[in-house]
C-alpha cells in the first residue's frame, strides 16, 4: 500500500539498524514523545533490531493518558443528565475515573456516542434540538484544529444547545517539563510528527538551545521512527543540538498556518493539569471568552472537582519516562485492559497499553 | 447449590453488562468461562470447540447455535439473512461436520417494514438452498417499537460429521502448518463504514461466504486435518488465540504473509484498528501436518473466495505466548487476545 507498506520494509530497516550500530559509539536515552510512536516501536519490535546502547524511553505524548480524572468525572456527571447526549473519540470511553468509566454510564442508560470528529457532534445538535449535546474535547495540538472548527460552526449555526468540556493539551511545554525534571535522563526527542504537521517546528528551537538537546521531528512508520534515531544519535554523536525534520512527507517548519489560526480564533492558551505529572504553566486551550457560551462545564456546573488517584499506579512516572510500564508491581496483575488502574492501560496511545498488548508473556500474568 | 452462589463476576469488577462483553475478545471470553461454562460445564461444551460434537448411535453430530444482531441489516456483500445461514453452516463446518437441518428465530420490532422482513426471509430461503440446508423449525415474536433493532435472528443447526473425520483444537501439534484461506478485516470494515458513513472511496465489500462445500472437499482427501476455525468476532487474532489455548500450543506466524487488501488496510490505518482482529464471516484457519499443508493450500485456490489461501505459520511447542508474530520488518511480537472491542482511536 503506498505511503504504508513502503515505510515497513524489512531490509531498509535492517540497513537503519546496522547504520544505527555502527554509529553509536556509547549508551545515549532518546524518548519519543508520542504514545502512537510508543505503539509503533513495541508492535514492529523496532527496539528488538536497535543496537543496545539506545534505549527508548516513552514520553507523555497520549492525550487521553493525560486527561485529568477530574475531567473524566465531569464527562461522567454531564453524561448522566437527563436530554445530554455526550459525544466522545471512543478511546475515552474506557478511561477509568474516581468511580466508573464511561462505557459503564452508558451501560446505565448514558447516551454517550462515539464520533469521529467533533463535527460529527455538531451534526448531532443540529438534528436534536430538544437535547443538550456535548462534545468532549480532548486531544493534542493534532485535533485543535477540527476541534476549534467545530466551535466555530455551531456559532455560524447559532446553535444553543452545543457544549465542549475542554481538555486540549499542549506538547512542547511537556517536554520542558520532562527536561526540567531533575531526574530526566533524556539525551535526545523524537517530536511527535502530527503535531508538528499542524504546529511546525518554530517552537522547538528556543527549547534546543535552551536544555542543549536535539529534537528530531519525526512519523510514525517503522522506518520513520528508524531514521529519527538515526538523525537524533548522529546530532548525539557529534555535539549538535538542533531541530531537524525527518517527517518532511508531512511537516512544514512553520505548519499549516491557516489550523493555527482558527485555533487561535477559539482558544487562548491556558495553565493546565496532566494526570499522573501535574499543572504545567500555559500547557493546556481553554476556549476564549467570546465563545465561552460553549463552555459545558460552567453550563453544566460540574468545574471545581479535585480527586486523589489510585496509589498503586505509577502513570506519571511512565509519562516522564523515569519508568518502563512493565516496572509498575501492578502491570500484569491487579492492572490490566479489563481493570485499569490508570489511562495508559486503555488507551491506543498508552504505553502500558502497548507493554500489554506486544510483551505481555505468559510468565507475568 | 448453584442458585445460592454469589455472582462470579463481582459487582466491582463490571455492574453491568457493557458493548465490551461481547466484542469477542478477552472480556467476552472471562464472561462465558467465569459465569456460563461454570454452570453449565460438561465435557461437550468443555471441548470449547465451535459447535458441540454429539455421539448418537454410533454416529457424531454436529450442534451449534449462533444469534445474528448487525445494524445496517443489508450492507456490500450481503445481509442478515445470508449472515444467519451461513454463520451456523460455518460454525457446523468447522466442525467437520456436513450441515443438514436449521432452527430460525426472529424477533421482530414494532414497525419493521413488511418489505425489508420479505427481503431478509428471501435471503435466508437462498443461502439455505445454496448450503443444502433445510431450516426445520423456527419462532417469530414482536418487541415493542424502540426495544429492539429492526431484526434479531437467532438460528442453530445439525450437521453430521462423517466417519473418520475428528477434528478439535486438542488434536493440535507441534510442527502443524496454518494455513489462512484468504485476506483478513473485509467485513468488520465493510460495516463500520456504513455505520458510521465513512467513505473509503471504494465500497468495501463483506467477505461473507458459506464455507461448506470447501470443507466437504477437504475432507474427502485423507488430510489429517487437525483443526479449523472460521474468524468471525474478534478476527484471526482471537482464533489463533482461542485455538492456541485449547490445543495448549504456540501458533507462530509472520505478518509479510498476511493478505490484506489496501483499501482495508487504509481504513484500519485511519480508524486506528489492527486488522488481526477485524472481523471476517468468510474466512478460516486448517491446521494440519506439515507435508499435507501444500495439498490444502491447492484445493483452496481453486474457489473463488480462496484464491488468497497460504500457509501464513506453524504450531510450536507452548511458549512465552499463546501466538507470535513476527512482524514486517523482522523483530517479534505477542499477537494477544483482544480486551474488549477496538474503539476507534482520537489521532
Amino acid at each position: 500500500m503506498k505511503y504504508v507498506s513502503e515505510y515497513r520494509d524489512r531490509s531498509a530497516a535492517e540497513e537503519y539498524a546496522e547504520r544505527i550500530q555502527q554509529l553509536a559509539s556509547r549508551e545515549w536515552t532518546i524518548m519519543e514523545v508520542c504514545g502512537g510512536q510508543t505503539h509503533s516501536i513495541l508492535k514492529y519490535g523496532i527496539d528488538q533490531l536497535l543496537s543496545e546502547k539506545i534505549s527508548l524511553i516513552h514520553g507523555p505524548g497520549c492525550p487521553v493518558c493525560v486527561t485529568p480524572i477530574e475531567l473524566i468525572d465531569q464527562a461522567i456527571e454531564i453524561a448522566g443528565i437527563e436530554d445530554v447526549i455526550l459525544c466522545s473519540f471512543g478511546d475515552m470511553l474506557r478511561v477509568p475515573g474516581s468511580v466508573k468509566d464511561l462505557m459503564g454510564v452508558r451501560a446505565s442508560g448514558g447516551d454517550i456516542r462515539i464520533v469521529y470528529s467533533p463535527i460529527d457532534a455538531v451534526k448531532i445538535a443540529e438534528q436534536n434540538p430538544m437535547k443538550q449535546i456535548v462534545f468532549f474535547g480532548v486531544g493534542f495540538e493534532t485535533t485543535a484544529p477540527v476541534t476549534a472548527a467545530s466551535i466555530i460552526q455551531a456559532d455560524h449555526l447559532n446553535l444553543d444547545n452545543f457544549y465542549m468540556l475542554v481538555s486540549h493539551v499542549l506538547v512542547p511545554p511537556a517536554m520542558q517539563a520532562v527536561l526540567s525534571n531533575p531526574e530526566c535522563r533524556v539525551q535526545g526527542f523524537l517530536a511527535a510528527g502530527h503535531v508538528c504537521s499542524i504546529m511546525g517546528y518554530i517552537e522547538y528551537e528556543s527549547i534546543v538551545s535552551e536544555y542543549n538537546v536535539p529534537i528530531v521531528v519525526t512519523g510514525f512508520e517503522p522506518l520513520d521512527i528508524l531514521e529519527g534515531i538515526h538523525m537524533c544519535l548522529k546530532q548525539l554523536e557529534e555535539g549538535r543540538a538542533e531541530v531537524e525534520n525527518q517527517y518532511t512527507r508531512s511537516v512544514k517548519r512553520n505548519g499549516n498556518p491557516e489550523a493555527i489560526d482558527m485555533i487561535r480564533e477559539v482558544f487562548e492558551v491556558i495553565d493546565r493539569k496532566w494526570r499522573g505529572i501535574g499543572a504545567i504553566p500555559a500547557s493546556g486551550l481553554g476556549l476564549r471568552e467570546k465563545y465561552s457560551k460553549f463552555d459545558a462545564a460552567e453550563r453544566f456546573g460540574v468545574s471545581g472537582y479535585t480527586v486523589e488517584e489510585s496509589g498503586d499506579c505509577i502513570s506519571g512516572q511512565v509519562l516522564t519516562g523515569e519508568k518502563k510500564p512493565d516496572e509498575c508491581t501492578a502491570f500484569g496483575g491487579k492492572c490490566t485492559p479489563e481493570h485499569p488502574l490508570g489511562a495508559l492501560m486503555v488507551s491506543s496511545e498508552g504505553a502500558c497499553a502497548a507493554y500489554y498488548r506486544y510483551r505481555l508473556t505468559r510468565s507475568n500474568r | 447449590m448453584i442458585s445460592n452462589e454469589s455472582c462470579p463476576i463481582p459487582l466491582s469488577d463490571y455492574p453491568e453488562v457493557t458493548m465490551a462483553h461481547g466484542g469477542g475478545g478477552k472480556l467476552m471470553h472471562d464472561l462465558i468461562s467465569r459465569m456460563m461454562y461454570r454452570v453449565f460445564s460438561n465435557p461437550i461444551l468443555d471441548a470449547q470447540h465451535d459447535g458441540a460434537v454429539l455421539r448418537t448411535d454410533g454416529r457424531r453430530i454436529a450442534f451449534s447455535t449462533d444469534s445474528h444482531v448487525i445494524t445496517p441489516l443489508f450492507f456490500p456483500g450481503g445481509d442478515i439473512g445470508y449472515l444467519s445461514v451461513y454463520g451456523t453452516v460455518n460454525d457446523l463446518a468447522m466442525c467437520g461436520a456436513k450441515p443438514e437441518w436449521l432452527s430460525a428465530s426472529f424477533i421482530l420490532e414494532e414497525g419493521l417494514p413488511m418489505e425489508t422482513l420479505w427481503r431478509v426471509v428471501q435471503s435466508m430461503g437462498e443461502a439455505a438452498e445454496r448450503t443444502g440446508v433445510s431450516i426445520v423449525t423456527g419462532d417469530t415474536k414482536v418487541v415493542e417499537r424502540g426495544k429492539g433493532d429492526g431484526i434479531y435472528i437467532n438460528t442453530a443447526g445439525v450437521g453430521i460429521i462423517p466417519e473418520g473425520v475428528d477434528i478439535s483444537p486438542s488434536r493440535v501439534r507441534e510442527g502443524d502448518s496454518v494455513i489462512l484461506s484468504g485476506d483478513i478485516g473485509r467485513h468488520g470494515i465493510a460495516i463500520m463504514a456504513i455505520r458510521e458513513g465513512i467513505d473509503f472511496q471504494t465500497v468495501i465489500q463483506s467477505d461473507l461466504a458459506p464455507l461448506d462445500k470447501i470443507v466437504s472437499e477437504l475432507l474427502e482427501v485423507d488430510l489429517d486435518i487437525h483443526c479449523m476455525r472460521d474468524l468471525t468476532r474478534g478476527g484471526l487474532a482471537s482464533g489463533l488465540n482461542e485455538i492456541a489455548s485449547a490445543g495448549k500450543v504456540s501458533i507462530n506466524i509472520r505478518e509479510s504473509l498476511i493478505p490484506i487488501r489496501d483499501d482495508v488496510l487504509g481504513a484500519c490505518e485511519i480508524l486506528g484498528f489492527d486488522p488481526l482482529y477485524v472481523a471476517n464471516e468468510g474466512r478460516f484457519v486448517v491446521i494440519l501436518p506439515e507435508k499435507n499443508a501444500e495439498k490444502v493450500v491447492d484445493i483452496l485456490h481453486k474457489h473463488e473466495n480462496s484464491r488468497q489461501a497460504t500457509i501464513i505459520g506453524h504450531v510450536a511447542e507452548a511458549s512465552y505466548a499463546d501466538v507470535i508474530m513476527e512482524s514486517s520488518i523482522g523483530a517479534e511480537r505477542i499477537v494477544d487476545m483482544m480486551s474488549g472491542e477496538q474503539l476507534p482511536r482520537i489521532c
